[in-house]
């Protein structure tokens, strides 16, 4: 038997776990899992090159090994820093990470058109799920958003500019899937854009993944655009045996008809296999797949709302991350409010309720 | 007057030939050094110098060259970083132009030093003719066996490319330069790996400043003892710095590092004073991206000390009381200026040099520039200022590259400083167009300055 590994101990936000060396904090982070993993918006397991860039996983490191316990002196990007042993990280414990990814969050905000209500990816959006829980209700920004044109990257593809976080991941997903380069980064600063060689199409067989990569409705399937909200639609997980690629999919179905056809993704929206477009463009019917069965959704998701078959219960970290003490915050209103009396059940108070209804409650009636 | 290392011959009639700059003494260095030192004593003799980076950090260039890595087999590269894009700046273009065969000497000494056989020179594209007069001076340093296979006869080859920019600030910031350079899209890389480790082509890579790189010559020549008893404390030997704005002479001077603030603006010998008779009020004394200093805090430390041009003088009080000597960029502004402005000009600048990459630099920057464009023409309000401290403040250390901090750090100065001259703006709107803020108490003794 081959000796041992040695792992390296990480410690992030009180919870300890054991990693090999070389590990991210972010996939360190991910490996416990809930809200201790920090939210990334670039970084891409299969992306080599990806993260770094848009700041959303910075983290504090509180002590940068058990050899040199010093803290790191500014946050660091979680994706693009290897934890080291005895490292201790502060995620969702520091302060200063909360205020700076709150920062990060407003900053891809300013300029984002929030045009949810007609965006194809709402209800799958990245950005979305990410000013849910770290954006303000209200903007401090007053001036006229950047726009672009939209247009067309070929048959399939469309590049709505202007919902675009600049992540790269589609420039890392085209540069690695296909054998020549036709699509990159214009320009530099707020005014860069993703673009192809003067409006070029896009026509490699695995080009169809850059829909799958972008976190936000930037690169949107020209073959399903506007023809149904995520939420509506059930996801089916299936196969068939496709020459190109492994052919592992996930239909999305309505009824009876496949609306779209996308790779299948893991619990951090990362895509497992990429698919070949005729795959994802050009089968469309069930008579094309073996159907395996419903796909496992977090319940978290609103696409889980219609449909109650394969939802997952996202981890929870919180009671490790505050060491057994119970969160404040979700204190029980019954057990602490004088006000509500969960003894009144009021669906069987006739007509509308008053305040004497309740001190009878209190009475002991 | 201080001695002078680098400009001392920068008027010599021809001197920018290769036959009067070896008749004045030019490339004694090169054959000091291959002929009587080894790679790790030039290192030594630069670390015992105690030469620091002249491109605006001011890190240890004789530690910085000891950091690069020597795998077996794979070639190391020296980078000279021409890039000079700071405004303010203009250092480098004053040495390269009167003193190209001075560079060139100083790159043959580094390479043979860190065993580069390929060494380049990244200068920023709007110096184009620049780059003819170094190419020239390369190929007369080839002709004359000092470039090339067995350099002296002691089979050290060593080839110099110049290579042009495109127009881009941060291809001066050190791993943009090198994607650059590579022929890619000019971004910052994430670090580490750092450059002696995996720089150009993923080979050991030193980037070093071109005024850094000129100074190795007189280290070598005079011995880095003689090179350590100039200046003060760990800013030693000679400094070159672009004075501009409001000053009478404005230019490129050599100063060493233990003259005042105060006599560097008002002497003859060097800026000469303010024209027109006007008051000093700020200075920027390092190049865009150090924080400005109101008069009273330029001239004497919070200690009441005399502010001296040096690394420590400048930064003495940290960033809430000092500045940085940054590439040397010293920037005057008179009673005239309006701070407000000249924040705008700069955060213009950042944000149109950002290169994109990361978010809060892309969209910090924009944001900046188009509150301090409605203050600054009278449709500011005066929740504008906290707004454009905490934008500053979370773009600061949250970016992947010192852009962030140096299109920060401007904003940050000059609201701690002149937040009565910004709320002078919003109060002011219709005023403000028509006259400045002026002097008010920027110049008052310390003393009165209320905290
Ligand atoms: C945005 C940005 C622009 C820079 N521009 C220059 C430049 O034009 N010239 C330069 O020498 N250093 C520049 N630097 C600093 C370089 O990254 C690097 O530190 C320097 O070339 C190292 O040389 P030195 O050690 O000799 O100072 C810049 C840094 C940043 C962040
Ligand atoms: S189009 Fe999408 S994947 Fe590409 S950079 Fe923009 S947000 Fe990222
Ligand atoms: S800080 Fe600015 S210039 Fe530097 S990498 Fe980020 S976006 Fe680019
Ligand atoms: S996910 Fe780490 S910086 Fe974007």
């Amino acid at each position: 038997m081959a000796e041992e590994k040695k792992l390296f101990k990480v410690t992030i936000d009180n919870i300890t776990i054991e990693v090999e060396p070389g590990t991210s904090i972010l996939n360190a982070a991910r490996k416990i899992g809930g809200d201790v993993a920090p939210p990334a918006m670039c970084y891409y397991t299969k992306l080599k090159g990806s993260g770094g860039k848009c700041r959303t996983c910075l983290v504090e490191v509180a002590a940068g090994s058990t050899a040199d316990p010093r803290p790191m002196p500014k946050l660091v990007a979680s994706c693009r820093t290897n934890v080291m042993d005895g490292m201790i990280v502060k995620n969702i414990t520091s302060e200063k990470v909360i205020d700076a990814r709150n920062g990060v969050v407003e900053f891809l905000l300013i300029n984002h058109p929030l045009d949810c209500p007609i965006c194809d990816q709402a209800g799958e959006c990245s950005l979305q799920d990410l000013s849910y829980e770290h954006g303000k209700e209200a903007t401090r920004y007053e001036f006229k958003r950047r726009t672009f044109e939209k247009h067309d990257m070929g048959p399939f593809i469309q590049l709505h500019m202007t919902r675009c976080i600049l992540c790269y991941r589609c420039v890392f997903a085209a540069d690695q899937l296909t054998d020549k380069r036709e699509h990159g980064i214009l320009d530099r600063g707020d005014h860069s854009e993703i673009a192809t060689y003067i409006q070029k199409s896009l026509d490699h067989d695995f080009i169809g993944n850059i829909i799958d990569v972008c976190p936000v409705g930037a690169l949107t399937d020209r073959t399903f655009r506007f023809k149904n909200r995520v939420w509506f639609l059930k996801p089916e997980d299936a196969h068939r045996d496709c020459p190109k690629c492994n052919g592992k999919v996930t239909l999305w179905y309505r009824g009876d008809e496949v609306f779209r056809v996308t790779a299948r993704k893991d619990q951090w929206g990362e895509v497992q296999d990429w698919i070949c477009n005729e795959c994802r463009f050009e089968k469309k019917k069930t008579a094309d797949w073996v159907i395996e069965g419903p796909t496992k959704i977090s319940r978290h998701s609103v696409i889980s709302a219609n449909h109650y078959v394969g939802m997952e219960v996202p981890k929870e970290t919180l009671p490790d991350v505050m060491g057994g003490r119970k969160p404040k915050l979700l204190m029980n209103i019954h057990s602490v409010s004088e006000v509500n009396r969960p003894g009144i059940d009021l669906s069987k108070i006739e007509g509308p309720a008053h305040s004497t209804d309740f001190v009878e409650a209190k009475n002991g009636s | 007057m201080g001695r002078k290392l680098l400009l001392e011959k920068a008027h010599v009639e021809g001197i920018r030939t290769y036959e009067v700059y070896r008749r004045e003494g030019g490339y004694r260095s090169v054959e000091k050094a291959l002929k009587t030192m080894t790679p790790d004593q030039i290192t030594d003799e630069v670390k015992k110098s105690g030469l620091r980076g002249r491109g605006g950090a001011g890190f240890p260039t004789g530690m910085k060259w000891s950091f690069i890595a020597k795998p077996e087999g794979v070639p190391r590269h020296l980078v000279c970083n021409a890039d000079e894009s700071e405004p303010g700046t203009f250092k480098d273009r004053y040495l390269m132009e009167f003193l190209p065969h001075l560079l060139i000497e100083g790159l043959i000494v580094s390479s043979f030093a860190l065993g580069s056989n390929v060494t380049y020179i990244y200068i920023r594209g709007e110096y184009a003719w620049i780059v003819d007069i170094l190419e020239q001076a390369i190929a007369e340093a080839k002709q004359n066996g000092w470039l090339g296979n067995n350099i002296l006869g002691t089979g050290f080859n060593c080839e110099i490319y110049v290579h042009r920019g495109a127009g881009a600030y941060i291809c001066g910031e050190e791993t943009a330069l090198l994607e650059s350079l590579e022929g890619k899209r000019g971004n910052p890389r994430i670090k580490p790996p750092f450059p002696a480790v995996k720089g150009a082509w993923d080979r050991p890579t030193v980037v070093n400043n071109v005024e850094t790189l000129a100074a190795v010559v007189p280290i070598i020549n005079i011995g880095a003892e003689e090179y350590a008893k100039i200046g003060i404390g760990k800013s030693t030997g000679t400094k070159l710095i672009s004075a501009c704005g409001n000053i009478n002479k404005p230019g490129v001077y050599e100063i060493d590092m233990t003259i005042s603030v105060e006599d560097f603006i008002y002497s003859d010998e060097y800026c000469g004073g303010i024209p027109n008779g006007k008051k000093l009020k700020a200075c920027i004394p390092g190049g865009s991206s150090v924080p400005i200093l109101p008069a009273n805090l330029l001239l004497k430390t919070v200690k009441g000390e005399t502010r001296i041009m040096n690394y420590e003088s400048l930064s003495d009080g940290g960033f809430a009381k000092g500045s940085m000597m940054g590439s040397g960029g010293f920037i005057v502004l008179d009673e005239d200026q309006c701070v407000v402005r000249n924040t705008l000009t700069l955060a213009r600048f950042y944000r149109h040099e950002s290169c994109g990459q990361c978010s809060p630099c892309r969209e910090g920057t924009g944001w900046m520039e188009k509150i301090l464009k409605n203050i600054e023409y009278g449709k500011g309000k005066s929740s504008d200022i906290d707004l454009l401290w905490d934008i500053q403040r979370k773009i600061e250390g949250n970016t992947i590259c010192p852009l962030g901090d140096a299109a920060a750090w401007p904003v940050a100065a000059a609201i701690r400083h002149f937040r009565d001259e910004f709320e002078w703006h919003v109060a002011n709107p219709l005023e403000s167009q028509k006259r400045n803020f002026g002097l008010a108490h920027y110049a008052d003794p310390l003393e009165s300055v209320t905290a």
